[in-house]
């Protein structure tokens, strides 16, 4: 079979919603493709680790601390269903770990603020992992059955997590003068970063259209952010917070939000490398590679020497 | 205080998890693998779980109305009651596993005979924790064992970690003149019993491991009564940072 026609079945079966699975034959773009996508979400959620982790021990009770270790374990535990749809594709889980560490491989710029008081942790589960949902839904539709599947699983955990995050934010915001102006300095903070999520806007996404048609993704970057803010809007309003956004308002002839253009020169200096924590997230990474070497070199050692003492 | 006794006992086993918990936490994002990220937030997700029950019921023993939190955030450091080895910083992975399995070794057996506590309080904590406990102990068995007969590099790691960890482990069977009213009430168990035990799984662990148990037997205690070395100031201003900067606010 010529490979026009293996592409003509092949697109044939996205059209019928049919799943590719990891044996079936696939364009070498659309395997690329996947691999880098998919990569890059599993690194997401590993780097995604740091700023919250960094708040475990300075948790402010116990019910807290235990909520926020569960989150960050969820979050590993989806790096690892992620590294494993990578490995279905035929990649390395290590030889693209390593892409992260060079810089070749990008993660969500999100990660690259800081989490600098506790209210940043409930705004980060509330915001972030509410954009991330956006997104997430729709791939549990995703023409790649693996991804699929696995979306299905994390999409719950995601959606505990951001009404977990919403939860913290309703006490802060039920709480003193001092916890609200903390929550709504956290808002101001997290707002624009968590639109920037969903990546630029549709005319600048060079692989958007191909995605689409072959139903990796479902929806442009630009439906996603408007479906993002007009749930996020009444959610806001709940807690009392202010959206930093003089021209946020809602439009009766669209039937949703109208809100000011996004900074893409942030967007852009903070997706190549120039945002407040890029340097710090990814030398994290590297020195707990580099500093767990030896831990599995011994684990490998250890297994040798068992199975060679089996034989022997 | 309806007990006081049975007060400070409880204590002394909440403020060794919370105190462990927190360490472990440390780790969170930096494990040498992703597995062990998990498997390391997951026994100080246990231990903090722990934590809170231990030490709501030392409230209660108290009967002044503190919950877990007043008591995990509001005391100063010469009032908590944990063994100096859980307050040792994690070092590298080879410290932080053979701090964990030599307390593991320790908490198993504790649990075990707790559960014929006439305390049903007691008992009931030390069956729900035992399962954990069950799990933590396999864990780091297993990697003391990986460590110790693994390479050469990860063997020293893991002698050396035994080495400075060894000093601190008498402590752990260490009684009040208290306990022993609670051992005759039925209430704790022996910790001669405990000890036996310990040193049996250790002993067999360790020499799977081929890990020596070091000749130098001199042993520091103080956390039991309230002397604590010089890492733990550190580790209660991280775990105290919010209630401390924001007192009397709900989280």
């Amino acid at each position: 079979m010529d490979l026009q026609e293996l592409e003509k079945r092949f697109q044939e079966k996205i059209d019928k919603e049919i799943k590719i699975e990891p044996n079936d034959w696939m364009p070498d773009e659309y395997r690329k493709t996947l691999i880098r996508q998919i990569s890059q979400h599993a690194h997401s959620e590993i780097v995604g680790m740091l700023p919250e982790g960094n708040w475990i021990t300075r948790a402010p009770n116990l019910r807290r601390k235990a909520v926020l270790l569960a989150k960050v374990q969820d979050e590993a535990g989806h790096g690892l269903y992620l590294y494993s749809s990578v490995e279905t594709l035929g990649a390395d889980r290590e030889a693209t770990i390593d892409d992260l560490h060079s810089g070749k491989a990008k993660y969500s710029s999100i990660f690259n603020y800081p989490a600098v008081t506790w209210a940043d942790i409930g705004t980060i589960g509330w915001l972030v992992d509410g954009a991330a949902i956006m997104n997430q839904v729709a791939l549990c539709r995703c023409s790649y059955g693996p991804y699929a599947r696995g979306m299905v699983k994390i999409c719950k955990e995601e959606s505990f997590h951001q009404r977990q995050g919403f939860e913290s934010l309703v006490t802060l915001c039920n709480g003193t003068p001092t916890q609200k102006a903390m929550a709504q300095d956290a808002m101001n903070r997290f707002w624009w970063p968590a639109l920037m999520m969903f990546g630029p806007s549709d005319a600048d996404s060079p692989h958007s259209a191909q995605s689409m048609k072959w139903k990796i993704k479902r929806f442009s970057n630009d439906e996603l952010r408007q479906s993002f803010v007009d749930a996020t809007v009444p959610q806001a309003e709940i807690l009392g917070l202010t959206i930093p956004d003089p021209n946020l308002k809602w439009n009766e002839e669209t039937g949703h939000y109208d809100f000011s253009p996004i900074n893409w020169d942030e967007f852009w200096q903070v997706v190549n490398g120039n945002g407040p924590c890029n340097k710090e997230r990814v030398e994290a990474r590297k020195k707990a590679k580099e500093e767990g070497m030896w831990v599995r070199e011994a684990a490998m050692a250890y297994a040798e020497k068992r199975a060679m003492r089996k034989t022997a | 205080m309806k007990n006081e006794a049975l007060y400070n006992y409880v204590l002394r086993l909440g403020d060794d998890s919370l105190i462990l918990g927190q360490r472990l936490g440390e780790w969170c994002g930096h494990g040498p693998i992703l597995e062990e990220d998990i498997a390391m937030t997951n026994i100080s997700l246990d231990l903090i779980g722990q934590a809170m029950s231990l030490l709501d019921y030392a409230g209660e023993l108290d009967g002044q109305g503190k919950d877990h939190d007043d008591l995990a955030f509001l005391r100063f450091e010469h009032e908590y009651r944990n063994a100096l080895l859980v307050e040792q910083p994690n070092g590298d992975f080879a410290n932080t596993m053979m701090r964990q399995f030599l307390f593991d070794a320790f908490r198993k057996p504790l649990y075990e005979k707790m559960l014929a506590s006439t305390d049903k309080q007691l008992a009931a904590i030390a069956e729900k924790s035992l399962k954990e406990t069950r799990y933590h102990l396999k864990h780091t068995s297993e990697w003391i064992i990986r460590m110790g007969d693994g390479t050469d590099e990860s063997h020293q790691r893991a002698q050396t970690a035994l080495d400075l960890l060894w000093r601190y482990t008498d402590e752990l069977f260490s009684e009040t003149s208290d306990d022993q009213l609670l051992i005759s009430a039925g209430i704790a168990p022996s910790m001669l019993d405990v000890k036996a035990e310990w040193s049996k799984t250790v002993k067999e662990v360790l020499q799977e491991a081929t890990l020596v148990i070091p000749t130098n037997n001199w042993q520091f205690e103080g956390g039991r009564r309230g002397v604590h070395s010089e890492h733990l100031g550190y580790l209660l201003a991280e775990l105290q940072y919010m209630q401390r900067a924001y007192p009397n606010m709900k989280w």
